[in-house]
């Protein structure tokens, strides 16, 4: 399977802030075991498709030059279950970025219907921290090669570069 | 904006507490970050940010954390800094109480001079600047 939880992106402001989609789809395997009869999508997922929303912002901040490595999260915290058919918006904030690393602060929400009327509710907030590592772990050699930013991402990006006018700093 | 040591303690004390999800009364003036507190690289890099924001200061890199002193052959030997690189050292953490590193300067101990009364001090000289 693909490694790839965030469908779409929504809004992305190059350095400041993204929103990204993922619809939540039946189709996907675990969810059958998560539960069955009762299928929810896994926090772990959503702090996943946080993650890599957070992620390819941080990378654009510096033209995905960097090796871009979640590296702590500082805090987790769900109020609401998400279930397929729903729409999950990750919406990711720069705190800070330097040579070493960034900071983040992200928020959840579903979009849903609630008694006939689309709404979109609060799911949940995620601090988390990514390192640059070439810049870190004093003496690890990493491969040349950026395998964080693999033509999977890219791709991903590329699409909505153009959709979004995304301009990468000069 | 000057701020008394106390001051300068407490506001240290509410970011270990949140960066390092450690208690308040385990934030003492001798505890080691890393030792005692169980701060990793990526926490360094946390409680950097924060003490910007907390203390609206900036912390520019190498000021708070020197760096490029391991590498070089004329301040490590056999494991232990050389007089030289604890001059360089000093030099460098002019706001830090060196002496139990000069006493035993074993580069494996090195992180030991980061306790929470060395982060204290260092925002005093930039909040008393």
């Amino acid at each position: 399977m693909r490694w790839i939880w965030i469908d779409k992106f929504e809004k992305f402001e190059v350095n400041v802030a993204a929103v990204a989609l993922k619809n939540v789809s039946l189709a996907e395997d675990h969810l059958h075991d998560h539960f069955p009869g009762f299928p929810v999508m896994p926090a772990s997922l959503m702090i996943e498709g946080m993650a890599q929303t957070s992620g390819i912002l941080v990378g654009a901040a510096r033209e995905f030059k960097e090796k871009v490595i979640l590296a702590k999260i500082g805090k987790a915290s769900f109020v609401r279950l998400v279930r397929p058919g729903e729409q999950l918006v990750y919406a990711a904030k720069i705190v800070n970025v330097t040579e070493q690393g960034a900071a983040i602060e992200g928020t959840i929400t579903v979009r849903t219907m609630v008694a006939g009327q689309r709404v979109e509710l609060p799911v949940g907030q995620i601090d988390m921290m990514f390192s640059h590592i070439d810049n870190n772990m004093a003496g690890t050699k990493f491969p040349e090669f950026n395998f964080v930013f693999n033509s999977q991402f890219m791709d991903l990006f590329e699409t909505y570069r153009r959709e979004l006018n995304i301009e990468l700093p000069a | 904006m000057p701020m008394t040591k106390d001051e300068v303690f407490a506001k240290v004390k509410e970011v270990l507490t949140t960066a390092l999800a450690v208690d308040d009364d385990e934030v003492t003036p001798e505890a080691r970050l890393s030792e005692d507190l169980g701060a990793e690289s990526i926490d360094y890099l946390d409680i950097t940010f924060q003490l910007e924001k907390a203390f609206g200061i900036k912390i520019p890199k190498g000021e708070l954390i020197p760096e490029n002193l391991f590498t070089n052959p004329e301040f490590v030997q056999n494991g232990k800094m050389t007089p030289a690189g604890l001059a360089e050292l000093k030099s460098k953490m002019s706001f830090a109480d060196l002496s139990k590193f000069e006493a035993d300067p074993d580069i494996n101990k090195f992180r030991d001079i980061f306790t929470v009364d060395t982060l204290v001090a260092y925002v005093m000289t930039k909040v008393n600047a």
